[in-house]
């Protein structure tokens, strides 16, 4: 431990590095593979504009953002206009299903509640639902899916027979039965707060395998690798290893099917709204919008397409973005 | 640059430097072996084993390198890995400073891993993509709870500089980095907590030949420099040849020939040894025109089914009917030179004189 240190190697190893050097020699940073990955999808025009999409929607769906908006154009949500609707057949008064100015998106049939401002209060629903829904379903997902793939043996098939169990569930009847049975106040929420809530452990809690699954196997894959091996040589526990070394290196799969699945939540939360046990009227949903328009469609087709294009762009625009977000984090896969 | 610079986290300054009588064994591995259980059927009743290591001894004294080396699948690197406890010995056992490390729980193990570390073969793999050179090198003193005297940065920049990259990498991510670089990243992990023995699993073997030079002589380097132990395992017998003060060769999870690097090389008893000897490339043309040149019958045997006794009689030339009934001990044939043959070549006396030893063996 005394000879002085000379023998780092030759000239020519040291030679890329010497380059470096000359140019510039304190500040060399490098790039994480999120940078990396950040700059391949600013160039992916289509994931771009989903996303400027999602955060428009996002933004006029916080709460006070919403009544700001409606406040200018629309009004009130749940407010009847009865001048704008036909009193004898109840169809909207106008071109369009009564679109203006005032009511960019026209009136609903029958009692004229502004469509422009029951989209927007719909859409909260729908994101603060899908969102959540989704979140709950990563935590579990992630969490079991790691421990199943990284302890194996036992461990394993426990946790895996449970997600086969979970998958074969009949999800929408044990939705509609629970709605049922479930007393109108609980754990301290009632009306629609407390249906949210229902929804939002319904849909989260019985989704996280599709992406334990993923979790799962993605482990088993990593923990073969000799980073593992490394840390573990150098005294690393096994928590350590899980959410030190391994879950990193999980982020781009779980960000991907993440915003994946955020769509798949919002058309079944409009699937259970439609089915009427979503949210309760007069409170504005998509699905809840759609299931009242299939009465009256023939007298107002813009009241099925409105809340119908919703849905489609909302989700499309979480899709396309969750494919470009794919694409940055693994090239592999184009 | 001085040594005195370099972080000396391990144990107290003085204990390291300590002359050591030489030929002190710095670790020692007795019969040591590995079964993995194969299972079949609803029950996962265990109906057979793979027999990847099958009693394996030998000693690394303070200082010199072994060099452990044998085809695909002869058990060198599951070897390798029991030492670390990075896979748990069916049976043996191994002693590393006089403790035996076979039975320790991971956290009692755990303070003996700064003297024990590994350099794993492939550098794409062994480096964890999301984390900087930075926080990959500095790991160790993270976990080990080490204190750094100028800081973690610094300590890192001074290993990185030991190996040969630049210091100002700190904050690069591996896939910025070459192969060789990679390695050398893993070498300066490796060195961070100043262990004692290294076991390098196939260090070069991902490496361009340009740059297997390169790190094989800066391994070389570092022995000198501080001191270190090491057991290459490897496949490539001429990079073994360069490294090593002896070699082991291994066959079907077995030591058949351990030997000093040169008596080996030049005087190999075990036909095995003299088969993968003949086999390493000659460049020069006139020399390559004169060797006889041993070719191997068939295959390596299942080490699910290995054959009785002598293992590698079903590929010997010189195999008679002992060598299917009576397994050769391995057992000294000249000074430091053991191998376990009943027809040794380059030998006086064969080992068949020595086969009371043998049956008294408990190894199978």
């Amino acid at each position: 431990m005394t000879a002085p240190i000379e023998v780092t190697g030759s000239e020519a190893e040291a030679q890329p590095d010497a380059v470096l050097k000359g140019v510039d020699r304190k500040a060399i940073q490098g790039r994480s593979l999120g940078q990396i990955a950040w700059m391949r999808l600013k160039r992916d025009k289509i994931a771009i504009s989903s996303a400027v999409f999602l955060v428009v929607l996002i933004i006029v769906s916080l709460p006070g953002v919403t009544g700001l908006i409606t406040g200018l154009v629309g009004g009130s949500p749940n407010k009847f206009n009865m001048p704008l609707v036909d009193a004898t057949l109840g169809g909207p008064i106008g071109k369009l299903g009564g679109m203006s100015l005032d009511h960019p998106f026209g009136v609903e049939p029958i009692n004229g509640r502004d469509l422009f401002s029951r989209i927007l209060y719909g859409a909260r629903v729908s994101l603060l639902i899908g969102v959540l829904a989704t979140l709950v379903s990563v935590v579990i997902g992630t969490v079991l899916g790691i421990v199943a793939g990284f302890f194996g043996g036992w461990v394993d098939t426990l946790i895996a027979r449970t997600m086969d169990v979970f998958l074969a569930f009949p999800l929408v009847l044990f939705a509609i039965s629970l709605v049922g049975v479930i007393p109108s106040g609980f754990a301290g929420l009632e009306g629609n707060g407390l249906r949210i809530a229902i929804l939002v452990f319904i849909i989260g809690f019985f989704n996280w395998p599709y992406i334990g699954r993923i979790v799962r196997g993605q482990t088993m894959s990593l923990r073969e690798r000799e980073f593992v091996d490394a840390s573990r040589s150098m005294g690393a526990k096994p928590g350590y290893i899980l959410f030190r070394e391994i879950l990193p290196n999980l982020y781009a799969p779980i960000l991907v099917y993440a915003t994946l699945l955020i769509p798949t939540n919002i058309l079944f939360e409009a699937a259970l709204s439609f089915l009427g046990v979503g949210i309760n009227p007069p409170d504005p949903s998509w699905g809840g919008m759609l299931s009242q328009a299939t009465e009256l469609y023939s007298v107002a087709p813009h009241f099925v397409i409105v809340p119908g294009l919703a849905i489609f762009v909302t989700v499309l625009a979480f899709n396309l973005f969750g494919d470009g977000l794919r694409d940055a984090l693994d090239p592999r896969t184009r | 640059m001085n040594t005195s610079k370099t972080p000396e986290p391990a144990a107290p300054a003085g204990q390291n430097a300590a002359p050591r009588p030489a030929g002190e064994a710095l670790l020692e591995v007795d019969g040591l072996g590995k079964h993995f259980p194969v299972t079949a059927g609803l029950l996962r009743r265990q109906v057979a084993a793979v027999k990847a290591v099958d009693g394996v001894s030998f000693s690394v004294r303070k200082g010199e390198t072994l060099g452990l080396v044998g085809e695909s699948g002869c058990g060198k690197s599951t070897t390798g890995r029991m030492i670390m406890r990075l896979l748990d010995p069916s049976f043996g056992r191994v002693t590393f400073e006089g403790t035996d490390i076979t039975k320790l729980s991971q956290a009692k193990l755990r303070p003996h891993r700064r003297d024990l570390q590994m350099i794993f073969q492939d550098p794409y793999s062994s480096l964890n993509p999301r984390k900087t050179v930075g926080a990959l090198v500095g790991a160790p003193f993270k976990l080990q709870s080490i204190q750094t005297e100028h800081g973690v940065k610094k300590a890192v920049q001074e290993l990185l500089e030991l190996v040969g990259l630049n210091p100002e990498h700190y904050n690069r991510y591996p896939h910025e980095f070459s192969g060789g670089q990679r390695q050398r990243i893993g070498i300066a992990r490796t060195l961070a907590l100043r262990p004692k023995l290294i076991i390098a699993d196939e260090p070069v073997s991902a490496l361009d030949v340009s740059v297997q030079a390169q790190v094989v002589n800066l391994l070389e380097d570092l022995q000198d420099e501080l001191d270190l132990t090491y057991v290459v395992i490897a496949h490539d017998l001429s990079v073994v040849r360069h490294i090593s003060d002896r070699v082991a060769v291994m066959y079907l999870g077995k030591i058949v020939e351990i030997a000093d690097r040169n008596d080996l090389y030049e005087r190999p008893m075990h036909p095995y040894t003299n088969a993968l000897l003949s086999a390493v490339p000659i460049p020069d043309p006139a020399e390559r025109a004169g060797r006889e040149r041993i070719r191997l019958q068939g295959d390596v045997p299942s080490p699910m089914d290995p054959p009785p006794a002598c293992r590698f009689h079903t590929r010997c030339w010189k195999a008679q009917d002992i060598c299917k009934q009576v397994e050769p001990p391995l057992v000294e044939l000249s000074p430091g030179h053991q191998a376990a043959c009943h027809f040794p070549e380059n030998a006086a006396a064969p080992a068949t004189g020595l086969v009371a030893d043998a049956t008294a063996k408990p190894d199978d």
